[in-house]
């Protein structure tokens, strides 16, 4: 427990907060870096995922995209965009969590609006709206719950894996571990392991709060008890959960 | 200056530039390194296989009582799926980063206990999800024809819960073949550390490709011989299919 007492005695020392390079510059450097990454990446994979689902052109490369990119390393990712002429540094981060960010994006979207019932879009054809209207008035809101899950599992996966910049010289919080191993100073370790899993649950927190709110319909909190009402039997929810980063 | 672009260094001692990284020739792949530093690669490789088997197979042994457990007490699965949701929202890094005072800065411990944390909070869900769908009929029908709960486990709840499980086992195995690359920060990454090593070595990307391609290769692989077991060990599922 010393060496949680050494964390603390790093966190509580408001120099380490406000010195350049400190935890609040390698905060907001985060931050910045996760929020371009996942807005890139919904600006993107969003409608992708909406024009994959309504045409119903090119699913199997969904399935295929998000089994693939389990499959390949963050910090792979990291260190190949941080040696092509992009150079290390927060773009190369930024590019290629975004790149990270995709699939659980785009395979939410499409799981989401794929699963909107087809006799409602025809009412809604029936009733006289147009294509686009369909799309935003009918599917948007029955596919939101999805989206949402998408976005919260990409946004927690993209700051947990921001973490992994450091290695690469990308910037961010994952610095204070990197700098901790280095030294081997435990305390600081301690320091930067607690501020980068609490920011990944505060992520995960916040989001949750957010698709709660704009979700329209019945609401319900996912927190637990989560239910498995809308699983089918045997199989766990796949597109919801994200991968460990 | 010609190469102005190339990211020059400035050699402090003879103050005369020094090319980094583009003035040399740096392709992505080159198979004489893939063979000059065979033993190398192979030995990371061995690493990593054997962190990753390890850490799936410590999951799955601590996962199924657990599973067990939280199926048998309803009021137990609530907390033991909260608590798998929180860990597996902890970084990698940061997991390390709380694991190394304990287990080790430099061990291959540190790595291997971090990465039994997630195969079992992945696993604790496919298992509990497999379990409860085996349908209570099934099982109460067993138990009327004088099923033990031993030969009730592994002769009803094993066969129908299998692809659940087999499922998780698949998903658990292959993220945690991209994990182990992270453990490069206790220097047991695995094939993690050929990508951490090109980086190190002036941006040399012919280590870092050969890194990261094995790692999917290893991911790949992996994946493909657990969907081949479980077919062997499902046979009847495609007899039903076809």
């Amino acid at each position: 427990m010393n060496d949680f007492r050494d964390a603390f005695v790093y966190l509580n020392d408001p120099f380490n907060w406000t010195r350049p390079g400190g935890i609040l510059d390698l905060l907001v450097e985060h931050l910045t870096i996760s929020v371009l990454a996942v807005l890139a990446a919904a600006a993107l994979a969003v409608p992708l995922g909406i024009l994959i689902a309504t045409t119903g052109r090119g699913s199997g490369a969904v399935v295929v995209v998000s089994n693939v990119s389990r499959a390949i390393p963050t910090l792979a990712l990291l260190t190949v965009f941080a040696v092509t002429p992009i150079g290390f540094g927060p773009r190369a981060t930024t590019i290629a969590l975004a790149v990270f960010a995709v699939p659980p994006i785009l395979t939410n979207t499409f799981v989401g609006f794929r699963g909107v019932d087809a006799d409602v879009r025809e009412a809604a054809r029936g009733m006289g709206l147009s294509r686009g209207q369909v799309i935003r008035r009918v599917d948007l809101p029955l596919a939101l719950p999805l989206v949402m899950t998408g976005l919260r599992t990409a946004a927690v996966q993209v700051v947990a894996t921001a973490s992994l910049a450091a290695l690469v010289a990308g910037g961010g919080l994952g610095q204070i571990i990197t700098l901790g191993f280095g030294q081997q100073d435990y305390g600081q370790m301690i320091a930067g392991a607690l501020l980068v899993a609490l920011l990944a649950l505060a992520t995960e927190a916040v989001l949750v709060l957010v698709s709660w709110a704009v979700t329209p319909g019945r609401r319900r909190l996912p927190f637990p008890p989560r239910r498995r009402d809308r699983t089918p039997a045997g199989e766990p929810e796949a597109t919801a959960v994200g991968v460990p980063s | 200056m010609a190469f102005l672009g190339a990211r020059p260094l400035l050699d402090a001692a003879s103050g005369s530039v020094v090319v980094a990284a583009e003035e040399a020739p740096n392709p992505w792949f080159d198979p004489s390194y893939v063979t000059a530093n065979w033993s190398t690669i192979v030995g990371y490789a061995g690493q990593h296989v054997r962190l990753t088997i390890g850490a799936v197979l410590l999951g799955a042994l601590i996962a199924l009582p657990l599973a067990l457990l939280a199926r048998r007490t309803r009021w137990l699965s609530g907390p033991v799926l909260g608590l798998s949701t929180i860990v597996y929202t902890i970084p990698s890094l940061a997991m390390f980063a709380f694991l190394a005072p304990y287990t080790g800065p430099l061990s291959a411990t540190t790595v291997l206990v971090g990465l039994t944390l997630y195969t079992l909070v992945i696993l604790v869900r496919n298992f509990l999800a497999g379990l409860q769908a085996v349908p209570p009929d099934v099982r109460e029908a067993a138990r009327g024809m004088g099923y033990g709960p031993a030969r009730l486990f592994l002769q009803v709840d094993l066969p129908l819960a299998l692809p659940a499980f087999m499922a998780g086992l698949r998903i658990a195995t292959v993220s945690t073949v991209a994990l182990v690359t992270v453990g490069v920060i206790t220097g047991n990454g695995g094939l993690g550390q050929l990508i951490i090593g090109g980086f190190n070595s002036n941006f040399y990307r012919a280590e870092i490709v050969t890194g990261a391609l094995g790692c999917v290769l290893l991911a790949l692989t992996a994946d493909l011989l657990l969907a081949g077991a479980e077919r062997l060990l499902t046979p009847w599922t495609r007899a039903v299919r076809a």
